[in-house]
């Protein structure tokens, strides 16, 4: 009898899981390079983006324009993105040398390119949120490359309030679920190996 | 044993070193923290105000007048712009596909009724609403004519308040300075936001209205933020902006995309086809060879391949 979508969606996700591998405390010796330090410095911006941009939430769109404070908190959510990026983008130029994909991970590679795609259109619907003169800027310009192949009719960059709620709600969760999934993929798979690698079986070198 | 294997496929088992990632995420979240509190105490965000109509009415009242009887002849980016708020044009194309007609008229905006003609029944001047009544009581292509008639006599004369008004001329005059009174006293801007909620959050009318004039234009030049200046890209000020953006914004930089009329369109289709490259790398030939090609791999994992002696 065919299995039911759950129990497949079981099997293929968490039983695959070794408990151990979730955070373990030892990684394979060639994990040794500054290099890996990008991945886990992106999620810690992501990190300070979240809780900057809950703050700004939480006191309403146009606070930080009339509160020292609010200028502030806006300040360091542009500064957690542009960090963000920069951190990004070296970790997926130091995937790419090490063509990190080999041995089943295509998936990771790809989860990790649309996590950077799906944070590009989350930053710019945050640069058409800001009711300043950089938002009306972004906002006029960019409308005719989105209707130019007709996205403009369903997503109006001139509609500010449809932009905040993507930029709050829909686009942070297609994000977050794209960074868990590709964080649970580097987990399930492992750190990929030096190219060429000789494994020595069974001790230490 | 010296045992070779598929390395890239099975779980490793050679050496390991302790390595901690609650304690590197928790590390790295402090000093990512203390960096953004760094730069943001240093340099700040910046918040240029916002334009409005008022601000455009009052500093650059000719073109705002300019620019109104270009909406009612029907001349200015919007009002010819197609879809999704008109139907003035067949829009931008990709080869033989009309994508920005296809998607039809989803945000309606007709200038000369949306930007002019409703806002001038709020005014309170009856000469005003007299010219309205003559503007709408008149046939389509006399509208035209009398708007552009105005307007060739202002690009002639340079600036409308050398233009005397003629019968010539119909109505056009006295709506467009009628225009300018409603904006100059900020009563246009709330006038373009409100007519569904008096609670606005949707300024596409607004926004439509200031981009087809000079004025923000011209704002938007000084700022270094024209699509030949790597336009959205940048911010304005010093700082760094969407950089993310550059491989979008390159394309308005060269030809033959430069001088396309329909530049936008594809530079979004080539766009795609990068990003599908670049999500799918690892299946892109050539491409996928190059860490094996350019070793830059020796010198992240130099350690393990000296060990090794790879």
């Amino acid at each position: 009898m065919a299995q039911m979508w759950t129990t497949r969606l079981r099997k293929a996700t968490v039983e695959k899981f070794e408990p151990q591998d979730i955070l373990p405390d030892d990684q394979p010796s060639y994990v040794a390079s500054f290099i890996y330090v990008f991945g886990v410095l992106t999620l810690a911006a992501l990190f300070v983006i979240i809780g900057s941009g809950l703050w700004l939430t939480t006191k309403g769109a146009i606070w930080w324009h009339s509160s020292s404070i609010g200028h502030f908190v806006n300040s360091m959510h542009l500064w957690s993105v542009e960090l963000f990026f920069v951190f990004m983008v070296v970790h997926l130029w130091g995937k790419f040398w090490m063509a990190a994909w080999r041995g089943k991970r295509l998936m990771t590679w790809v989860t990790g390119a649309i996590a950077f795609l799906a944070s590009v259109a989350t930053g710019f619907t945050g640069y058409l949120i800001q009711w300043d003169f950089d938002s009306q800027w972004i906002a006029t310009q960019a409308k005719d490359g989105l209707n130019s192949v007709g996205i403009g009719s369903f997503f109006n960059t001139l509609n500010t309030g449809q932009a905040i709620l993507l930029h709050v709600s829909l686009l942070p969760l297609v994000v977050g679920l794209i960074v868990i999934w590709h964080v649970i993929l580097v987990r399930r798979h492992g750190v990929v190996p030096p190219l060429d690698a000789k494994e020595i079986s069974g001790g230490a070198m | 044993m010296r045992k070779e294997r598929n390395v890239d496929l099975a779980k490793w088992t050679g050496p390991k070193r302790p390595y901690d990632l609650v304690k590197e995420l928790v590390i790295a979240l402090l000093v990512v923290t203390l960096l953004t509190v760094g730069l943001s105490a240093l340099f700040s965000s910046p918040d240029e105000p916002a334009v409005t109509l008022q601000e455009w009415a009052n500093k650059a009242p000719g073109d705002f007048v300019t620019t109104t009887v270009g909406e009612l002849a029907g001349t200015t980016i919007s009002a010819a712009y197609g879809a999704p708020y008109n139907n003035a044009s067949e829009g931008l194309k990709l080869g033989p596909l009309k994508l920005q007609k296809m998607a039809g008229i989803t945000i309606p905006v007709y200038p000369a009724v949306d930007f002019v003609a409703k806002p001038l029944a709020f005014s309170k001047d009856v000469s005003v609403l007299a010219a309205l009544a003559q503007w709408k009581g008149a046939s389509s292509d006399q509208q035209v004519k009398w708007a552009n008639d105005y307007a060739s006599a202002i690009e002639k004369a340079g600036d409308p308040a050398k233009v005397a008004a003629t019968d010539a001329f119909g109505p056009v005059p006295t709506m467009a300075s009628g225009l300018l009174t409603l904006a100059q006293s900020d009563v246009l801007d709330g006038l373009l936001t409100t007519t569904v909620t008096p609670y606005p959050s949707d300024f596409t009318k607004p926004m439509l209205f200031l981009a087809d004039g000079g004025y923000f234009d011209e704002l938007g030049a000084a700022q270094h933020l024209h699509g030949d200046q790597w336009g959205m890209m940048n911010e304005t000020g010093s700082y760094p902006g969407q950089s993310w953006l550059w491989l979008f914004s390159l394309w308005y930089q060269v030809e033959p995309f430069k001088s396309s009329e329909n530049a936008d369109a594809e530079i979004f289709l080539w766009i795609m086809i990068l990003t599908a490259a670049f999500v799918f790398m690892p299946r892109v030939p050539f491409i996928n060879r190059l860490p094996r090609l350019i070793p830059i791999h020796r010198l992240i994992w130099r350690k393990y391949y000296k060990d090794n002696n790879l």
